[in-house]
């Protein structure tokens, strides 16, 4: 019932206005109450980096944890392996190599998502988009090309083989819900 | 080209934009022509789709699903911007053209092998339409398919602009988009002038006031 929507937009909350910055252990909760999990826009990373709405980049913007940006980026922006959110106040032109992009925002430049591009109802794209899943919500603005690629192949775990796995059924499908393109079959 | 039909056939008292559009729910049709569109692109993979309609994300999923690859512009969309107005000579303002053509439909030449460009040259500022077909003939290969439809004059100046969706081979799903009003209609001869570069067309009658046309370059 508290659960948040893992898709939803939640904008991060107005810091507390305090004279020093004090880490301090987190309450724990009451018994009445129900336990609500802190806001955020990527919720499973524990590292998110975010550039708030008054701040403008100009440059090449590269790291490994999640970014969001709901200010102003110019340049590049490469985040291998990690995740980019472009909030609703976001404006970005820039070239994007990430594993996933999820944009509210604007976007001006070609997106290269390793797994997925989510383009949000209020997202406007000019630019090219090569991955391999895509997600676009009706009233999202898209003007570009679209490369559905094969997804970069995992890790490979090995395991002895067990006799009744053989006989067993494959497995069943991940569930890909809310995702409108699969990978493209070769 | 049917310079002024509107007006004949509706009368110049038009309303502000979108003032009479309600928007309703989404109409499932058959399409003969659209079938005629995907049987032509169905025969091999990897050919370059262009949408030129409204944002649609059944449209790629079908069409990335058939192996094609997808270019999408909302060319409606993009020629209200209203940074593309600049005053004209009796006190007006008009569409600057070439701003407009420098900034949209920029594709190499014969860079598709389909154009999906639904109902777009009966909503389309005067002043474009031309240029348009002109520069989607440029970027089409020959031998490639456009589909478009036509509204006839029984659609009425209030028809609304639909997005297209594809649900199956032959069966389109209409939403109504607000914000856009039909300009004009053309009859067979204007439809047949508007494409006379090209290598044939093909019309198909629809009992719901459109035409649907497949286009060969």
């Amino acid at each position: 019932m508290w659960k948040r929507k893992e898709d939803e937009y939640i904008p991060p909350a107005e810091p507390a206005p305090s004279p020093s910055y004090t880490p301090a252990a987190p309450a724990p909760p009451r018994p009445s109450e129900p336990v609500r999990s802190e806001p955020t826009y990527a919720s499973h990373s524990n590292e998110v980096a975010t550039i708030g709405k008054s701040v403008v980049v100009k440059g090449e913007l590269s790291g490994s944890e999640d970014l969001i940006v709901d200010g102003e980026v110019e340049g590049s922006i490469t985040l291998r392996g990690q995740s980019l959110t472009v909030g609703p106040n976001g404006r970005v032109r820039a070239n994007i190599e990430a594993r996933n992009v999820i944009i509210h925002g604007r976007v001006d430049g070609n997106i290269h998502a390793s797994d997925r591009v989510d383009l949000r109802k209020s997202a406007t794209l000019s630019g090219d988009i090569a991955t391999a899943r895509i997600s676009i919500e009706d009233g999202a603005f898209f003007k570009g090309g679209i490369d559905i690629q094969k997804p970069e192949p995992g890790p490979k775990i090995e395991s002895k083989p067990q006799a009744s796995a053989a006989a067993a059924p494959p497995p069943a499908p991940i569930s890909t819900q809310g995702t409108l393109l699969e990978t493209k079959k070769a | 080209m049917s310079p002024g039909i509107f007006q004949k056939l509706f009368g110049s008292a038009r309303k502000s934009a979108d003032a009479d559009i309600v928007p309703g729910q989404k109409v499932s049709r058959r399409s003969t022509g659209f079938g005629e569109f995907i049987r032509a692109i169905s025969r091999e993979q990897d050919l370059k789709i262009l949408d030129l309609g409204s944002t649609s994300p059944a449209n790629i999923t079908f069409m990335t699903g058939l192996g094609h690859r997808f270019q999408q512009e909302d060319l409606l969309r993009l020629s209200n911007d209203k940074t593309l107005l600049v005053p004209n000579g009796d006190g007006g303002s008009g569409i600057d053209i070439d701003r407009f053509l420098r900034g949209n439909l920029s594709f190499s030449r014969a860079e598709f092998d389909a154009v999906m460009f639904w109902d777009l040259a009966d909503f389309l500022p005067e002043v474009l339409v031309k240029p348009v077909i002109e520069r989607i003939q440029f970027a089409m290969k020959p031998g490639g398919t456009m589909l478009a439809f036509f509204h006839t004059k029984d659609a009425g100046p209030d028809a609304p602009f639909y997005r297209y969706n594809i649900v199956s081979k032959d069966t389109l799903e209409l939403q109504p988009v607000r914000g856009f009003r039909l300009q004009r209609v053309f009859n067979n001869r204007h439809v047949e002038n508007l494409f006379h570069e090209y290598a044939s067309i093909k019309f198909f009658l629809g009992r719901d006031n459109m035409r649907e046309v497949l286009v060969i370059r």
